[in-house]
């Protein structure tokens, strides 16, 4: 176990609730455990049991061969099953789910059954969040019958849903269908004492036109992350005034917790993790004394400070992207390398909790690994307090 | 049946783009262009790649224009036909590259090891500009490949560009190396397949399969720069 600092919580402050996959990591690490423990005699017993368990499951084993196993830092059974449930801290939680990618039920369900496992993580959480936010991107291009499948998963959510969109949802009919579904992109709204916007932050210029594009083949173009023909994001110049009216209102000591689905923010042009006018925006909200940002699109654990403003990611249920090769934020401390063997590791979901003076803690929950906080000491230290874990083996 | 003279000069423009890449059976298959015969007066035009016909109707004027308009006619259905013919150029324009080692420094290099007058001598700017295209586009193949579900067989509509742009995180500069979860030493082409069989959902290519070896070309030349360190974890 790693050492956990002061103020960090790890799951143990989480409800206890346990996936399947959760169940057996825990009994692969008791397992491994106990064989450290064993005579030789037990340890035959022990390793013939488990390789008849893993040859029941239909795992792979090559009996010639030394395989180590990557085990995930599982909570310890006697924390998980002895610790005394703490009072839920001051302030509000909502959780978020981001970036499904879902295509049509026929030809990819491996991305529904993620989005499913990430609306049951969030179902099971006691008590309830007091509502729940979807990143964007929950279709992969744009058709009808994804975003109506990614919908109709979505209404299984036991609290109240705010979404946002991402480009995926919106360029095969520019947001015609996700506009029925969900209504308009741009809004904002109250909640004990904080702010919310809603952005959407992936409007392009139209490239498309120029080159003869069908609808598909634009959407398809807007898909690729490493697809040069596209435009940079921008919120663009009638988001932001509304944006302006919208917080003219608002006492600048109110939090503000803003959602974009790029972050509002300049790391890689190449790959858009980049919203083109962040500038622009990033002015607007800076009389605010305590702003958050809140975005999807990339993948990944991701940090950023800029002035009074504190950019947090989120995970994809779909897949992880790997970090920029540049332009990352000093703040990030990069989750570890995905392992390729494993479909769900480095995706998951999450929580915020919103502290009383509007300053949020960020949970970042990997499937596959111990959770991550990224707390507000840490943001508010600039990255001297209270650091999250750091990973064992970055991207190179 | 007239042969008109624009003929030749037809042929001519054609012949860059791809006259003679016609897969030999469909010589024989019946014309989806053939258009009815030419009526009395009428003259038939074929392009070089004696399939593609175009028919001017009698009594058509001699000057540059209609020329031109016969030209471009046949010109747009050969393309038609043809839709993968800009395939090198659209990917380049969708993707980016990085070029291959200049090797400008070796020409007019003698090489003593071979005799004089071998063509492998002296080399000329012709032998390092082929060499740097054809390089080049072996990679830009694969970049196709990579980012194609349907030219990578998958039955999930899985690309690997989806978590790997620009071959970001494929470091191909560590293979081969010990792959624990294989139990095995890999190398790069290991990995690609497994990643075939898994998260894209596709059949393994053989080694020799011009996909994977378009694709181990694109990743590498993705990786153009970083410090070999077979082994490295």
């Amino acid at each position: 176990m790693t050492e956990r600092k002061p103020g960090q919580r790890d799951a143990s402050e989480l409800p206890i609730w346990k996936s399947v996959e959760t169940k057996y990591m825990e009994e692969r690490e008791a397992t491994l455990r106990a064989l450290g423990k064993l005579d030789r005699r037990s340890f035959l017993r022990v390793s013939a049991a488990a390789m008849g368990a893993a040859v029941a499951a239909g795992v792979g084993i090559n009996p010639h061969s030394f395989t180590t196993v990557n085990v995930a830092y599982a909570q310890p059974q006697s924390e998980a099953l002895g610790a005394a449930k703490k009072p839920e801290p001051a302030g509000f939680k909502f959780a978020y789910i981001s970036d499904s990618h879902l295509y049509k039920r026929e030809l990819n369900d491996r991305f529904i059954r993620s989005l499913l496992r990430a609306v049951d993580d969030v179902n099971a959480l006691d008590p309830q969040p007091d509502f729940v936010l979807y990143g964007g991107d929950l279709a992969q291009l744009g058709q009808k019958e994804e975003l109506e499948l990614g919908a109709q998963i979505l209404k299984n959510l036991k609290a109240p849903m705010r979404i946002m969109v991402g480009e995926h949802d919106w360029y095969l009919d520019m947001g015609a269908r996700w506009r029925e579904l969900f209504g308009e992109p741009t809004y904002s709204f109250d909640h004990k004492g904080v702010h919310f916007v809603t952005l959407n932050s992936v409007v392009e210029e139209d490239f498309w036109t120029a080159q003869g594009l069908t609808p598909m083949e634009r959407m398809q173009t807007v898909a690729g992350l490493d697809n040069g023909k596209q435009r940079p994001f921008t919120v663009g110049a009638e988001q932001r005034e509304w944006l302006k009216k919208d917080l003219a209102a608002v006492p600048k000591t109110t939090p503000i917790i803003v959602f974009s689905h790029s972050p509002l923010y300049k790391l890689y042009k190449q790959w858009n993790f980049w919203t083109d006018d962040a500038e622009d925006v990033q002015a607007i909200l800076k009389p605010f004394k305590t702003v958050t940002v809140i975005h999807g699109h990339t993948h990944q654990l991701l940090t950023n400070r800029i002035g009074n403003i504190s950019f947090h990611g989120m995970l994809s249920t779909a897949w992880p992207w790997p970090y920029a090769p540049e332009g990352l934020p000093a703040m990030t401390i990069q989750m570890n390398r995905p392992d390729p063997f494993n479909s769900m590791d480095g995706c998951g979901d999450g929580e915020l909790l919103v502290h009383p003076d509007g300053l949020a803690d960020k949970l970042y929950k990997l499937w596959n690994r111990n959770p991550v906080t990224v707390s507000k000491a840490y943001m508010t230290s600039n990255g001297k307090k209270d650091l999250p874990i750091k990973p064992n083996a970055g991207s190179y | 049946m007239k042969i008109a003279r624009a003929f030749l000069l037809l042929a001519s423009v054609a012949g860059v783009l791809g006259c003679g890449e016609r897969p030999a059976e469909q010589a024989t298959e019946p014309s989806e262009q053939a258009a009815a015969p030419p009526q009395a007066g009428e003259t038939e035009v074929k392009l070089c790649d004696n399939h593609t016909t175009t028919t001017v109707p009698a009594g058509t004027v001699h000057t540059r224009d209609t020329g031109q308009k016969i030209a471009d006619s046949l010109m747009a259905k050969w393309k038609a036909a043809h839709p993968e013919q800009d395939w090198e150029a659209e990917e380049r324009k969708s993707r980016t590259f990085l070029p291959a080692a200049d090797n400008a420094a070796l020409i007019g290099t003698e090489t003593p090891t071979q005799a004089p007058g071998h063509p492998y001598r002296n080399f000329t700017q012709q032998d390092i500009d082929s060499w740097k295209r054809e390089t080049e586009t072996f990679a830009v193949a694969g970049s196709k490949v990579f980012h194609s579900a349907d030219e990578l067989g998958s039955t999930i509509a899985v690309s690997c560009d989806m978590c790997h742009p620009n071959a970001a995180n494929t470091h191909a500069e560590t293979y081969p190396k010990f792959q624990t979860q294989l139990g095995r030493v890999a190398l790069l082409r290991d990995m690609i397949n497994w990643c075939l069989e898994h998260p894209v959902r596709a059949k393994p290519m053989d080694a020799d399969d011009p996909r994977m070896r378009a694709m181990e070309a694109y990743i590498i030349s993705q990786r153009a720069g970083a410090t070999l360190a077979y082994g490295k974890h």
